[in-house]
């Protein structure tokens, strides 16, 4: 294709300035990706009421490109909402085996995080992260619909960053 | 609002009267009431009390003035104090008053609190006969005639579970009991309540709380059984709601089901060892 750039005028000059966006292809996915989040609905316990408040009208997540799925196989994101039983985890792991990649996990309130009040129980995962990885977590009990949103907001910046920098955001 | 302030200063300007009001019966508080030990005149030298009148007066004319703008919505009370309360109100600030600091004299020395006197020790009255009392003879008499005679190992009436029949039946007799209760027209349970179980460490005991649709009546059994072969006859046959009930029991404290159609674990991972609400279970991850 020949741009033939020495003949253009200054008026297209000024307009490709204004219109034109250089970028790269990674970039470009993370932006898309990061702004078309598809959660799987995975609420466990009270912290899906959370969620579903948030994902309904008045908090809205459809904003973010947020729209829940009720399918592994169509979602990128798994928010667990909620406390894992050990009878739970396994089904866990499945599921977020059954998601295309690329995927992340944000674990949502305490139980998620680390076992919450049920710490001392015997039938509780101590935090979601022993079964899958996760990428954000959201402290709180429950933690409150713009808590979820700020959490989301992380994950989308941590979306692009690595896109950006090539760097891998860790715990590490 | 305004209105309440004009009275408010109303009260202000009667403060002055009530001052004067205020001395002359703290001086004929002490002629009225000899007996009554208050801490001024006890602990009070006689020099100190005109001087200490007069603050004491003071302070009591501000917390009257103060006293007055919150009940004088009330408008009984704002128009004119009864005296009766204002002298109430003396023998509770005087006390409290600068006297003491004057004198130097704690509270201990002024006046020893009244020790409230030792309470009269209360003869056990015996407990009215329970309403449920027949009842439960009546549930023995059964038991006793149609089952066996050693059937029921105990029977009494759980008062604080509104008068509740309770029966602690021997195990090897509880599922004729159990059919017996059922399937008997006087007695006709057809629903089970509650059904669970109990670890006491020395044995363990099956609970189950039944109810007769047809004549309105509870009845608690209560079976004991060994702790470590904890075995109790299935009641599924008789209850169907009885089974996951029974699984639960199973799953929890390990309590065997003969008979169960299907006992296996309900709560917990099939894979799952021990039973967790056994007293003794120590759990796999203390803590993390």
């Amino acid at each position: 294709m020949e741009m033939n750039l020495e003949n253009i005028t200054p008026f297209e000059e000024e307009e490709i300035k204004r219109n034109v966006l250089t970028t790269n292809l990674e970039r470009i996915k993370a932006w898309a990706r990061s702004n078309s989040i598809w959660p799987l609905t995975f609420g466990l316990a009270c912290c899906a009421i959370e969620m579903m408040g948030t994902g309904a009208s008045h908090y809205d997540l459809d904003r973010f490109g947020v729209m829940f799925r009720a399918s592994p196989r169509q979602s990128d994101l798994m928010i667990v909402a909620g406390t894992v039983t050990k009878k739970m985890a396994p089904l866990l792991r499945r599921l977020y085996d059954q998601m295309p990649e690329p995927k992340w996990v944000i674990a949502m309130g305490s139980c998620a995080t680390a076992g919450g009040p049920y710490v001392k129980s015997y039938a509780v995962v101590k935090g979601v992260d022993q079964v899958v990885p996760v990428d954000v977590y959201i402290p709180g009990c429950p933690p409150n619909p713009a808590a979820l949103i700020y959490g989301i907001h992380k994950l989308q910046e941590k979306i692009r960053y690595e896109a950006r920098t090539g760097k891998k955001v860790t715990s590490e | 609002m305004s209105g309440q302030e004009k009275e408010f200063e109303k009260k202000s300007t009667e403060g002055k009267e009530l001052e004067q009001e205020e001395k002359k019966q703290t001086e004929s508080r002490s002629e009225r009431f000899p007996n009554v030990p208050s801490s001024s005149e006890q602990s009070t030298a006689e020099e100190h009390k005109p001087e200490t009148r007069l603050s004491i007066a003071n302070q009591e004319s501000s917390s009257n003035s103060t006293d007055q703008q919150q009940t004088s919505i009330n408008p009984k009370k704002e128009t004119t104090p009864p005296s009766g309360e204002l002298k109430q109100e003396n023998k509770e600030v005087l006390p409290k008053g600068p006297q003491a600091a004057i004198t130097g004299k704690g509270k201990p020395s002024a006046t020893p609190r009244p020790r409230p006197a030792a309470k009269p020790v209360k003869e056990e009255k015996p407990l009215p006969p329970s309403p449920e009392q027949p009842t439960l003879d009546r549930y023995v008499q059964l038991i006793r005639e149609q089952v066996h005679e050693e059937a029921v190992e105990q029977g009494f009436v759980n008062r604080v579970n509104n008068h509740l029949p309770t029966l602690i039946i021997q195990s090897k007799w509880w599922l004729a009991v159990a059919e017996l209760f059922k399937k008997h027209p006087d007695l006709a349970f057809d629903y089970v309540q509650n059904y669970s179980g109990v670890d006491y460490e020395t044995h363990m005991e099956v609970v189950i709380h039944l109810y007769s649709f047809t004549h309105e009546k509870r009845v608690c059994f209560r079976i004991k059984t060994d702790r470590e072969e904890a075995r109790v006859p299935s009641v599924v046959h008789l209850w169907h709601a009885a089974n996951w009930n029974e699984r639960e029991i199973y799953d929890l404290l390990g309590i065997h089901f003969e008979n169960h159609p299907d006992l296996k674990r309900i709560l917990l991972p099939d894979h799952w060892v021990g039973h967790p609400l056994r007293k003794d279970y120590v759990p796999l991850d203390k803590e993390v």
